[in-house]
């Protein structure tokens, strides 16, 4: 079972004084290498900070877009993983050793596995 | 079979029904891995034994037949439903409800029971579809009797009900105990969830009636469960509480439905039992040197009960209690209960000291019992005014009548 972990924060990297970003990027190292080992990793991406964010919305055919994230909070999207688990308990143990989860917070999500979503991507069983 | 054994068989499957549908249901779980074919199944099973006991005699081990009778039943409808699905995905289906390990050994079912416990009290559940799924499941509550208790409509609890199950079958959320390093996070969320539906029996939030004896009742159930299945020195100390607390409740309303103070209660009308059972359990936590805030609050319930009166009280022995709370789990309304521990202690000004600095630090503004507190330290102190200020305070922030009705009739016993 895959699920999606989102890492929420109130500061992302750049938003940080060089020193604890330096050491939060050597936290992710350790513990992205740590689930590589344990067979848990599928996939991990860091994303740039949400006013380089661009929201797009096709209505009537036309395409509108807009700055920014599609939703303001003050905690922002920062990156996520895509782990390998066989339940939440295992899921949620892996959560909390994301780095960003001791700052921010982060949602873990079960991604769908159903016939119909997995004849949309293409990707059946 | 004669009529006689006929009526026998029928009395045994509906004695065994009450005794062990709860025990068949939380194997018949891990069994099909499906809440709802799990209840389905069960539902079967009895039917089934309502049509074949009275004709062929009551089984060895009734409960065994019926976890084994209700995993057929649910193979009969998954193979029924076959028509309809690729054939690979059946065989998938009824190889995993076959090849598990066999059903019948009664330490396995004792886990089963647990394993729902757990689940239904999972973390990843919002605290109102964790305390209404345990309800429903383990204690086997209707969804109309939840949501008498709860104030709440059938529906509205039904549908947090549907919602609870559905998050737990998508987010998988595993049926097992949890291991040893998960257990004390998890064991909170369990007592967690056993105390408030105590509470909300004992000293119902809002309403007309000060109690209501079922939740209570269901609570003291539960933690009997726990402490027969888990015996951790926190869910002793949680039981303890609830039996001691439960011990005054005839003492806690006058006949005409009004609130008694601890004070001024009649002991006699305490529970004897109860006193006797929640104190020896108080004492194998604290003999555990491993029991925290549930065991503590049980510890000074211990004291009262042991007490011929208020005055005869322990308060320094108290106040102690309170200080290890404090430490083990710092809280303005622990602190509360400590200032009026040392009002007995020392008298009324000392402890009116205590709670103006709780209150003046902002700490439990919105807190009625904080108010009611402040209100009678100043009516012992003579301080009238102070005392009609505070008590008008409390009544504006209780919910709940019979309380009103005490606050309002020690405002009207003010002197001018």
């Amino acid at each position: 079972m895959k699920f999606l972990c989102l890492l929420c924060a109130e500061k992302v990297m750049e938003q940080m004084p060089e020193v604890d970003a330096a050491k939060h990027f050597e936290d992710y190292r350790e513990f992205t290498a740590a689930i590589r080992e344990s067979g848990h990793f599928v996939g991990c991406n860091r994303l740039l900070p949400p006013p380089a964010a661009t929201t797009v919305r096709v209505r009537q055919g036309k395409v509108s877009t807009t700055d920014g994230p599609y939703v303001e909070t003050k905690e922002q999207l920062g990156g996520y993983y895509v782990i390998e688990a066989k339940d939440l308990d295992e899921a949620i143990q892996v959560a909390a050793r994301i780095p960003g989860a001791w700052i921010g917070c982060v949602e873990v999500r079960p991604i769908a596995e159903d016939e119909p979503t997995l004849r949309a991507l293409g990707t059946p069983r | 079979m004669s009529e006689d054994a006929t009526a026998r068989a029928r009395e045994t499957a509906e004695a065994v029904y009450r005794a062990e549908s709860r025990r068949v249901f939380a194997t018949l779980i891990r069994l099909l891995g499906d809440f709802d074919l799990a209840e389905e199944a069960l539902h079967d099973a009895f039917r089934a034994a309502l049509e074949q006991w009275p004709r062929d005699g009551v089984p060895a081990n009734p409960r065994a037949w019926l976890v084994s009778a209700g995993r057929f039943k649910a193979i009969d409808g998954i193979r029924r439903r076959a028509r309809f699905v690729a054939i690979e995905d059946v065989a998938e289906q009824v190889e995993a409800v076959v090849d598990d390990a066999p059903p019948w050994d009664d330490e396995g079912i004792e886990d089963d029971r647990m394993r729902l416990v757990f689940t239904c009290c999972h973390p990843a559940l919002s605290p109102d579809a964790q305390v209404a799924l345990t309800l429903r499941e383990v204690c086997g509550l209707t969804t109309e009797e939840i949501a008498q208790a709860f104030l709440s409509t059938a529906p509205t609890l039904a549908q947090r009900i549907v919602r609870a199950k559905a998050k737990i079958r998508d987010a998988r959320i595993p049926y097992q105990v949890p291991t040893p390093a998960e257990l004390p996070e998890r064991l909170d969320s369990v007592l967690r969830v056993v105390y408030l539906v105590f509470n909300e029996g004992y000293s119902a939030s809002s309403g007309e009636s000060l109690t209501r004896v079922d939740l209570s009742s269901e609570a003291i159930r539960l933690g009997r469960l726990l402490v027969e299945l888990l015996p951790e020195p926190e869910a002793i100390g949680l039981l303890a509480l609830m039996l001691l607390q439960e011990s005054r409740r005839a003492a806690r309303t006058s006949p005409a439905g009004e609130l008694v103070l601890l004070a001024d209660q009649d002991r006699s009308l305490w529970n004897r039992d109860q006193i006797a059972e929640g104190s020896a359990l108080v004492e194998r936590a604290l003999g555990s040197r491993r029991f925290g805030p549930y065991a503590l609050q049980a510890a000074i319930a211990a004291v009262h009960a042991e007490a011929a009166s208020a005055d005869a009280t322990d308060w320094g022995e108290i106040v102690g209690l309170y200080d290890v709370l404090l430490r083990a789990e710092p809280s303005p309304v622990v602190e509360l209960n400590r200032a009026v521990a040392v009002a007995m202690r020392d008298g009324p000004a000392a402890g009116l000291g205590l709670i103006d600095a709780i209150l003046a630090r902002g700490d439990l503004q919105d807190y009625r019992l904080a108010h009611a507190a402040q209100a009678d330290l100043c009516r012992r102190l003579g301080r009238t005014a102070q005392a009609r200020a505070a008590y008008e305070r409390a009544v504006a922030l209780t919910r709940q009548e019979p309380e009103r009705r005490f606050l309002e009739r020690r405002l009207a016993e003010l002197p001018d």
